[in-house]
């Protein structure tokens, strides 16, 4: 047993080493779980890959594999990319957590960088962006849009970074709009359009007349356009083909500028272990141009508070705040701490329903 | 003209070459269809073929058709025994999910405590869950006569909810932060099906997939059981004659399948996922049903097809990060082998002949 270990990684030493003599080029890895054409997540991640070889010309090559399950399949991609000696590899989804960390333990000179997981090590990063900062704006925009008071919104699966959109979202219609009710349907998918289709027609049918996503496609943008006078927003990705309506605004994540300096890093020898979430401010979250079909005075709240996250001066978690249970959250003025967003795994007061369990 | 004509009997010779025949066509219209696509045919066919048996990293390649392979076999073999009955058990990734959700909570139950019994106490927890849910559809089709095709496979759906729900809930990691999915069975030692030789990718799940394909073999060919399946699916009415009791037929058919498919995410979760999550399963039950008609429902020929598909998989996965080609062609690529198989199945039970003669 111990002999014929000692074999295998022998051989993984060696396959490495081959290929680090064969390189010349910086190579980047990208594992994606969802189609470079699903126009939403992976799309947005594939564009960031485009601007990383834009930006370095020949000294970089970048490779992807799309649609990977997130599992024992991400593991052998992973691998794969690593024994073809890439040396950064991006791995876009959080189901490839414990895959990504198992990989980067057998291969220690590759560094990993993990989306919107918790896991790091030696050689993984973790990165994600502040969605919710974004689901914001949307809250303020549908809270103020809606006739009906019913908002609908399609979840893909209960995780925190979920739940913190719903919400981010639900506090800031609220606001503005305090008959404003939230549906929410669970899809237990980040992209299927089918699915997300059905979500969107059965929550138009009980009312709802703004849809919001957290799934990757736009099935749900569709929908609402054939139903007629239901607005949605852009998920991921701007989706400008369905504005002005139903698309009314969305959010884009900018990863570009992340993917590139994280590239750099690999180039100088100074990348190090980090834990990135970033907002507004620093770009990673943006938002997509909101149309005509907003009044002007609405478009511009919405812009001011989009100003204010970014400069600092406003969080989207700002107490007083209370649990769904009645129990205190943030007191007058308490924003949210971190850690606590992180692992967010509880509705708001006036939220109806139960998070999944 | 060109006409079908009905053999006398199946060709023997067509039954052994269509799955050949088949893979040939799929790899010319495969290359046509990476032509189209702007690469190189002969290159693309030759990355999925060749490279994960004899490329340069064979050596972590190799063990990986294994693991990718053996679940598929294993189920597969479950499924040609009801199918050569004529009993269509659709339902098999229902079947390996709720193994996988058995075993683990079998295993999990015992955490922290390290013994040597939990292992093979997980190993009967999933065989027992698959069994489970393949006896729901089996004791309705007995006791009502429903078909069991649609219960089997809207059992699917159940049973991928049921998945969530524990994902999210029972068997959730309790220092996950809140995120969905189990502790990972591969730090539990006693729960982790590991491999058995380093590197080799053989662990307890390839090593039951092998065992099934000679028990399969010795049960049809050697037993009387075997013969009643095979006189079953052959003629229904000469096996009504011979005193084939067809309740007991489908209560161990689907039973049996249940069993495999319910080892096969048993071993899978304690092995190469490690965790039960809301995207545990990817398919193998449903990719098995091609694996099965593949391999002609014959367990040697399982065994063969069930690596073929491995490697269309892995070498899929190396076109695309090699070659940049998308998924979906590869997807096509593999769709088109079970198409080909079934249009040339054809040749088993007809001929083609020149019409022109006989009309006059």
């Amino acid at each position: 047993m111990k002999f014929t270990s000692l074999l295998a990684s022998a051989a993984i030493a060696l396959g490495l080493a081959t290929s680090a003599f064969a390189q010349d080029k910086t190579k980047v890895g990208f594992v994606y779980v969802g189609p470079v054409g699903d126009g939403g997540w992976t799309y947005e991640h594939d564009k960031g890959r485009q601007a990383v070889e834009q930006h370095f010309g020949d000294k970089v090559e970048t490779v992807f594999v799309e649609s990977v399950p997130e599992g024992p399949d991400a593991e052998r991609v992973m691998t794969q990319m690593a024994l073809e000696g890439a040396d950064l590899i991006f791995t876009t989804s959080f189901g490839y957590m414990d895959p990504t960390i198992n990989v980067a333990k057998k291969f220690p000179d590759v560094k990993f960088e993990h989306a919107t997981g918790y896991k790091t090590a030696d050689n993984v990063s973790v990165y994600s962006a502040r969605f919710y900062e974004g689901r914001a704006v949307q809250g303020h925009i549908a809270g103020k849009m809606t006739e009906s008071n019913i908002i609908g919104y399609i979840g893909s699966y209960p995780i925190p970074e979920v739940i913190r959109g719903i919400n981010s979202a639900y506090v800031h219609a609220k606001k503005v709009n305090p008959d404003v009710e939230f549906k929410i349907v669970w899809a237990y998918t980040w992209f299927d359009p089918a699915k997300e289709a059905d979500a969107a027609t059965v929550l138009i049918e009980q009312g709802a007349d703004v849809i919001l996503q957290h799934t990757d496609s736009t099935a749900p943008q569709a929908a609402a356009q054939e139903a007629g006078n239901v607005i949605t927003f852009g998920q991921a990705s701007d989706m400008s083909e369905y504005a002005p309506m139903p698309r009314v605004s969305s959010i884009i994540d900018n990863w570009a500028p992340y993917y590139i300096a994280r590239t750099q890093a690999v180039m100088d020898g100074s990348w190090s272990t980090t834990n990135t979430w970033d907002g507004i401010g620093p770009g990673m979250v943006e938002i997509g141009e909101i149309s005509d079909a907003v009044p002007a005075d609405v478009k511009e709240e919405a812009l001011a508070m989009k100003d204010a996250i970014a400069d600092g001066s406003y969080h989207p978690f700002t107490g007083p705040l209370k649990k769904q249970d009645g129990s205190d959250w943030l007191a007058d003025g308490e924003t949210a701490d971190d850690g606590t967003l992180a692992g967010m795994n509880f509705y708001v007061e006036g939220l109806e329903g139960e998070i999944p369990q | 003209m060109i006409v079908l004509e009905k053999r006398p009997q199946p060709s023997r010779a067509w039954s052994f070459a269509t799955p050949l025949v088949a893979v040939l066509a799929t790899m010319v219209f495969g290359g046509v269809l990476f032509a189209v696509l702007g690469k190189n045919p002969v290159e693309a066919i030759g990355t999925i073929f060749w490279e994960p048996l004899f490329g340069e990293f064979a050596f972590y390649y190799r063990p990986q058709l294994l693991v990718k392979g053996a679940p598929l076999v294993l189920i597969a073999i479950g499924l040609s025994l009801g199918f050569r009955a004529g009993i269509w058990n659709i339902g098999a990734e229902g079947q390996y999910i709720m193994g996988a959700i058995f075993g683990a909570a079998a295993g999990l139950a015992f955490y922290p405590l390290e013994a040597w019994y939990i292992f093979p106490v997980m190993v009967f927890a999933g065989a027992l869950g698959g069994w489970v849910w393949a006896m729901i559809p089996a004791i309705l089709k007995v006791r009502f006569g429903t078909n069991e095709i649609l219960v089997s496979l809207m059992l699917v759906y159940v049973a991928e909810q049921i998945l969530a729900s524990v994902s999210l809930g029972l068997l959730k990691n309790p220092e996950g932060f809140g995120f969905p999915g189990s502790r990972n069975l591969q730090s539990y030692p006693s729960a982790y099906n590991s491999e058995l030789i380093t590197g080799s990718g053989m662990h307890w799940g390839v090593v039951a997939a092998f065992v099934a394909v000679i028990f399969a073999y010795v049960l049809l060919n050697r037993h009387l059981l075997g013969f009643h399946i095979r006189l079953t699916g052959e003629a229904p009415r000469a096996a009504r004659f011979a005193g084939v009791n067809p309740a007991r037929l489908i209560l161990f058919c689907l039973g049996t399948s249940g069993v495999l498919a319910g080892l096969a995410g048993m071993f899978e979760v304690s092995g190469p996922s490690g965790v039960v999550s809301i995207d545990f399963n990817v398919g193998y039950g449903f990719t098995a049903i091609i694996v099965a008609f593949l391999g002609r429902l014959h367990p040697l020929g399982i065994m063969l097809a069930g690596f073929l598909m491995a490697l269309t998989y892995i070498g899929g996965e190396i076109a695309q990060s090699q070659l940049g080609l998308p998924a979906a062609a590869i997807q096509v690529f593999q769709g088109m082998l079970l198409f080909f198989l079934l249009a040339f199945d054809l040749l088993t039970n007809y001929r083609i002949r020149a019409a022109r003669s006989e009309v006059a």
